[in-house]
């Protein structure tokens, strides 16, 4: 295979670059710009009057987080118009998953047009690589991650995993 | 008896004064550089929930510092661990004695000299312990007994030493214009005008030299474009093997050795505590004194934490050559411009 070498050509510096000095005052004129545009922001909005923006830092803990709008979160599972989980145990999310981390346990439906049912559907949260393999999978469209909780964390590892009661919970 | 209580009293000024501004620096330092990248900088510390603009912080790291654990390693060179930060900051410390805080005053039938130590070798004492300071640097480095240590060591000694010549070089100019090595005379003979409405500071006298001394201050008290002799990607830095208060030391005296080399340029280059078409007298007049030096150092430190927050790092050949290529030829140029200037003009 041949090897393709494109040469990219440096932006060549003139003199007044190379004396740099000018190029200092040029990027302490935009430093200082942006100090005292945010200062005087940051004064008018401590008098109580109306600015924009001093800083672009979300308080996190303080301020809710802000997450992109496809973000991959916290799975859930869907339900069914009559209540019960939509998944069918094909076991395609629990293959696919890289982290082995989804763990189903299939049982037979009572619903003749169903075959088969989850009886467990346990999620260790603590495994997770929050890839969404297990979303684009599912041929019924019964795990989303779109619950937008970031907090997850926990004091056991036990706490971690997240049955199927709590997953089918909705949307906070 | 009352001149020993009032020199006494300068020294406490002139301790408060560099401790003071060191400890709020830590905060200036967190707060500017949040405000110029528009973020918010720490604002967590409070005390009964008054956050006040996160100006506690500077307090909880002392105390943070303080209580913390002076863990030494058994490998270091015992001696000399534990005198290199003292020496680091002991020599800071002691320039302050020579800034010419304010001038003197009469009151009371007595003049009141504001400078804690009036001497006509001012300068080349302030030059002489701010190149003395480089032994605490090589000192923690020989100290730290590794190579990391070592070698922050070796390039603090390759920097300092450079720009301790410039700065030298540098002042030779002014100090040849005010024809004294006493601080308080060169700022006394900054007190003119220049043709009745410009007063005749240093900026405006010798500005090549104020840009020279700029760039020389920052690298010999090791700010951040020139912050080489630590350096988390390549080098640790010769302060690897302290922790605690020795390493808070450290850090204090890179803030005083940056305060000094502030009032420094005040008082050579910005009239130090001259208040232009002011004559300052009585007590009134000393603490307008004291009030407008501490205004210049804090305005000259105010734009050296800007630089350092704006410019990256220059590598360390680059550094050297800035040094002995540039800023040397440059400030002995300015010199025998400023030679050649007076014997023209007289």
């Amino acid at each position: 295979m041949a090897v393709t070498v494109r040469a990219v050509s440096r932006p060549a510096r003139g003199w007044l670059e190379q004396v740099y000095i000018i190029e200092v005052l040029r990027g302490l004129g935009v430093t200082f710009r942006h100090f005292f545009v945010n200062l005087w922001r940051h004064v008018l909005r401590l008098l109580g009057l109306r600015a924009g923006p001093g800083a672009v830092t979300i308080q996190y803990p303080d301020e809710p987080a802000v997450l992109g709008r496809r973000a991959r979160t916290r799975h859930r599972l869907l339900s069914r118009a009559d209540g019960s989980p939509r998944c069918t145990s094909c076991l395609l999310c629990e293959t696919i998953c890289p982290a082995k981390c989804i763990h189903i346990v299939a049982e037979e439906s009572p619903d003749p047009a169903v075959e088969k049912r989850a009886r467990s559907f346990d999620i260790d949260i603590g495994m997770c690589v929050f890839c969404g393999h297990c979303v684009e999978a599912c041929p019924v469209d019964a795990i989303h991650m779109d619950v937008d909780q970031v907090e997850l964390a926990s004091y056991t590892r036990s706490g971690m995993i997240w049955d199927m009661k709590s997953l089918l919970q909705e949307r906070r | 008896m009352i001149p020993l209580a009032w020199s006494a009293a300068m020294v406490g000024y002139a301790l408060v004064f560099g401790l003071g501004l060191a400890g709020f620096l830590g905060w200036v330092e967190r707060k500017q550089s949040a405000v110029l990248q528009d973020r918010i900088g720490a604002n967590r510390a409070d005390v009964f929930g008054w956050r006040i603009i996160g100006l506690f912080h500077p307090v909880a790291d002392g105390i943070k510092l303080m209580t913390k654990e002076d863990f030494v390693p058994r490998h270091v060179l015992r001696p000399f661990h534990g005198l290199a930060p003292a020496l680091s900051l002991g020599c800071c410390l002691a320039c302050l004695a020579a800034l010419p805080f304010g001038g003197e005053f009469q009151a009371f039938g007595r003049a009141w000299n504001l400078q804690p130590w009036p001497s006509p070798v001012g300068l080349v004492y302030i030059l002489a312990l701010l190149g003395l300071g480089v032994h605490g640097v090589i000192m923690a480095g020989y100290a730290a007994n590794s190579n990391y240590g070592l070698l922050g060591g070796l390039r603090g000694a390759a920097q300092m030493v450079a720009y301790e010549v410039c700065m030298a070089a540098v002042l030779a100019g002014p100090m040849f214009l005010y024809g004294t090595l006493d601080l308080q005379e060169a700022v006394r003979a900054q007190g003119r005008l220049i043709a009745g409405i410009l007063p005749a500071w240093g900026v405006f006298t010798q500005p090549l030299a104020f840009l020279l001394f700029l760039v020389a201050g920052m690298a010999a008290s090791k700010r951040i474009p020139f912050d080489l002799p630590e350096g988390e990607s390549e080098i640790v830095g010769y302060h690897v093997e302290y922790s605690g208060m020795k390493f808070g030391m450290f850090m204090m005296s890179d803030f005083i050795e940056n305060i000094v080399v502030c009032g420094l340029g005040a008082a050579l280059f910005l009239g130090g505590w001259q208040v232009p078409f002011v004559a300052l007298t009585g007590p009134l007049g000393g603490a307008i004194m004291l009030a407008s030096f501490f205004a210049k150092t804090c305005a000259l430190l105010f734009l050296l934490m800007q630089v350092r927050w704006t410019l990256p790092r220059l590598r360390f050949d680059q550094l050297l050559d800035l040094g002995w290529k540039s800023l040397l030829p440059l400030s002995l140029a300015n010199f025998l411009l400023t030679v050649w200037g007076c014997y023209l003009w007289r």
